[in-house]
């Protein structure tokens, strides 16, 4: 039993150890590659350099330090923030709601986030937070917007059951798209730049500088750590609201934290990167399959890995048809809705509820 | 120790009355069999009692306190509750679903200590499921499954526990094991025992206190002797029935008459 325990222990830290390593190893492909290729050691010897510790003989140009420093670096660690929001929402809302097919976009997050940018980009204002745009802003109240008020349809007499949780969300959704939808067909008049709308619904990470991540890598790493204090909260939910109050959970306060939680992860997403969908469907999938259901493990797990991935996604859209840009959003469907359907067929028992 | 007390409870769903006027008390270390036919109000009033459900009217008081005042968490520090029907969402293992049991002790952030781990291995020893720790629960039989989640609530370390028709779905050699072990606690650990049950004649077997429930009043309250009468029996249930000495035990012991009494005798 003991040596049971162990032996599951150490292959818990082999593949923490891989997934940390797959990020780092993510972090430098995605900082190496690129319009111009700037060698591993070279950025380690950058990076070793601006740590101050280390003193090398510079080999590189000065503009490769500032590609690095200033364009590639800020934009992967992005990338990073992204995808682990992404992934962590994804797990509390599947954790949540007990069903493996809610994500961000399913809880309407993504709509709410897109009609707050289309309104926005409509707005003839023009301001600036911390070096966000009034876009992400908007973007970000429109999400929680959204969430309240799919919350708040979907309670029924003090209760909030999960299916009409997930009708609500449905129906909210395909309001807010067609009054998209409506907006866009206005375009000419309302003086509303198409091309900035399709390229926040489809996705791009847009970190411009370190200023922005300022605000948002304190922003999701506190979110992940909050989250990870409702683990065990959501291994309870796994027996049902009632089966979750008769172990001791607070059910109504803890299940409004846990959707604020996830909402708010998903708006600091939205902020820098417009809507990436998949991640928050797919990491959590896979890395339940590998690791087993308990969010203890299965949280951060899936922060880590939802970094790698979308880190990746942005490298493959940058490159695969450079020098134009894929949206980042098109290559994670590409790679995510395929593996879906393979994960869904494999494991098609897992979903009989 | 643990005392209940019901005082005057009223309950409604949306849609009507369930529960009226409920009152009875419960002392530490009893054992008592809730019966009632299907929408009497058994699973409701079980409800009722572990917190899930308020009480429209009426007060419950645990242990002195009044249940709506204690915390989530100190209310399953003494009781357990184990429903009639279970799912467990996500590829849960049967062990990782004791652990749960857990809950109410452990710290934020906490991964189960060593003591949490013998004790969830302890829970599922004593129900008799331990080679069974390392299945997923999700493919577990019904039997199976009514006795991992016995070994969650058993985790809990409870003073007092709730059983949902603990036999409803099961053989009747898993009904007679289930509440063996039950029967066997509650002399043993002095734990309290409250469970709706359908079956007459096995709560007649092994409780010692029964309350009988008819559209959401309780109709009698005591012994088996004194609640399974011929009388009690046919109002409630509206069946005709004998009541006989058990052969083996002598409480009472119900045999069905069929309405066209020699249906079968050729």
């Amino acid at each position: 039993m003991r040596i049971l325990i162990k032996l599951r222990r150490r292959k818990r830290l082999t593949l923490i150890l891989l997934l940390g390593g797959s990020l780092v190893a993510s972090l430098f492909l995605a900082s190496a590659f690129g319009v111009v290729t700037i060698s591993f050691i070279e950025i380690l010897k950058m990076a070793l350099n601006k740590v101050a510790i280390f003193d090398f003989p510079s080999t590189w140009r000065a503009v490769d330090e500032t590609i690095i420093f200033q364009i590639r670096l800020p934009r992967v660690i992005g990338g990073v923030m992204v995808g682990a929001a992404l992934a962590t929402a994804g797990v509390l809302f599947q954790g949540l709601l007990r069903n493996p097919m809610a994500d961000p976009y399913i809880i309407c997050t993504s709509a709410g986030a897109a009609l707050g940018a289309t309104i926005a980009m409509i707005l003839p204002i023009n301001l600036a937070f911390l070096g966000f745009g009034l876009v992400p802003v908007a973007a970000f109240c429109g999400a929680l917007v959204t969430v309240i008020l799919v919350y708040n349809l979907a309670r029924v007499g003090g209760k909030t059951p999960i299916i009409s949780m997930l009708l609500a969300g449905f129906v909210v959704s395909a309001l807010l798209l067609a009054i998209m939808a409506f907006l866009m067909s206005m375009s000419e008049r309302l003086n509303l730049n198409l091309h900035s709308v399709y390229s926040f619904l489809f996705g791009h990470i847009s970190v411009t500088g370190w200023e922005q991540l300022a605000v948002i890598v304190p922003l999701v790493v506190g979110g992940i750590l909050v989250a990870r204090f409702f683990a065990f909260h959501l291994n309870a939910f796994s027996l049902g609201e009632e089966g979750a109050a008769s172990l001791g959970i607070e059910v109504e306060r803890d299940k409004i934290l846990i959707l604020a939680l996830g909402s708010l992860l998903t708006a600091a997403a939205v902020s820098i990167s417009g809507l990436i969908g998949f991640v928050g469907l797919v990491v959590p999938h896979a890395v339940r399959l590998s690791l087993g259901p308990d969010h203890r493990l299965l949280l951060p797990a899936s922060a880590v890995t939802g970094g790698a991935f979308v880190v990746v996604a942005d490298l493959l859209a940058r490159i695969l048809l450079a020098p134009v840009e894929i949206p980042v959003g098109v290559v994670t469907a590409v790679i995510g809705a395929p593996f879906f359907i393979f994960l869904l067929r494999r494991t098609r028992r897992e979903y009989a509820f | 120790m643990i005392g209940l007390q019901i005082r005057q409870v009223n309950f409604s769903y949306l849609n009507g009355l369930v529960l009226q006027g409920v009152d009875f008390s419960i002392e530490a270390g009893e054992m008592v069999g809730l019966l009632g036919p299907n929408g009497s109000g058994k699973t409701t009033l079980i409800k009722l009692v572990s917190g899930i459900l308020k009480p429209g009217r009426g007060e419950i008081r645990l242990d002195g306190s009044s249940l709506g005042q204690l915390s989530r968490k100190s209310v399953a520090r003494r009781m357990a509750i184990v429903p009639q029907q279970f799912h467990v969402s996500f590829a849960f293992t049967a062990a990782e679903v004791v652990t749960l049991g857990r809950f109410p002790f452990l710290k934020a952030f906490a991964e189960e200590s060593e003591a949490d781990r013998r004790l969830v291995s302890s829970a599922l020893e004593l129900v008799g499921v331990s080679e069974l720790k390392e299945r997923r629960f999700d493919e577990l039989s019904g039997g199976e499954r009514q006795k991992v989640i016995l070994a969650m609530a058993l985790a809990q370390e409870p003073k007092l526990l709730l059983l949902d028709e603990p036999t409803a779905h099961l053989d009747i050699n898993h009904q007679v094991e289930i509440l063996e072990l039950v029967r066997k606690l509650n002399v043993e650990r002095g734990l309290t025992v409250i469970a709706a049950i359908h079956d007459l004649n096995l709560a007649s077997l092994y409780f010692n206190c029964l309350i009988l429930l008819k559209e959401g009043r309780v109709l009698a309250d005591g012994p088996p002797a004194r609640v399974l009468t011929e009388q009690m029996i046919s109002e409630v249930f509206s069946a005709s029935v004998r009541v006989e000495p058990h052969p083996v035990t002598g409480v009472p012991h119900i045999v069905v008459i069929p309405k066209d009494g020699n249906i079968k005798q050729q």
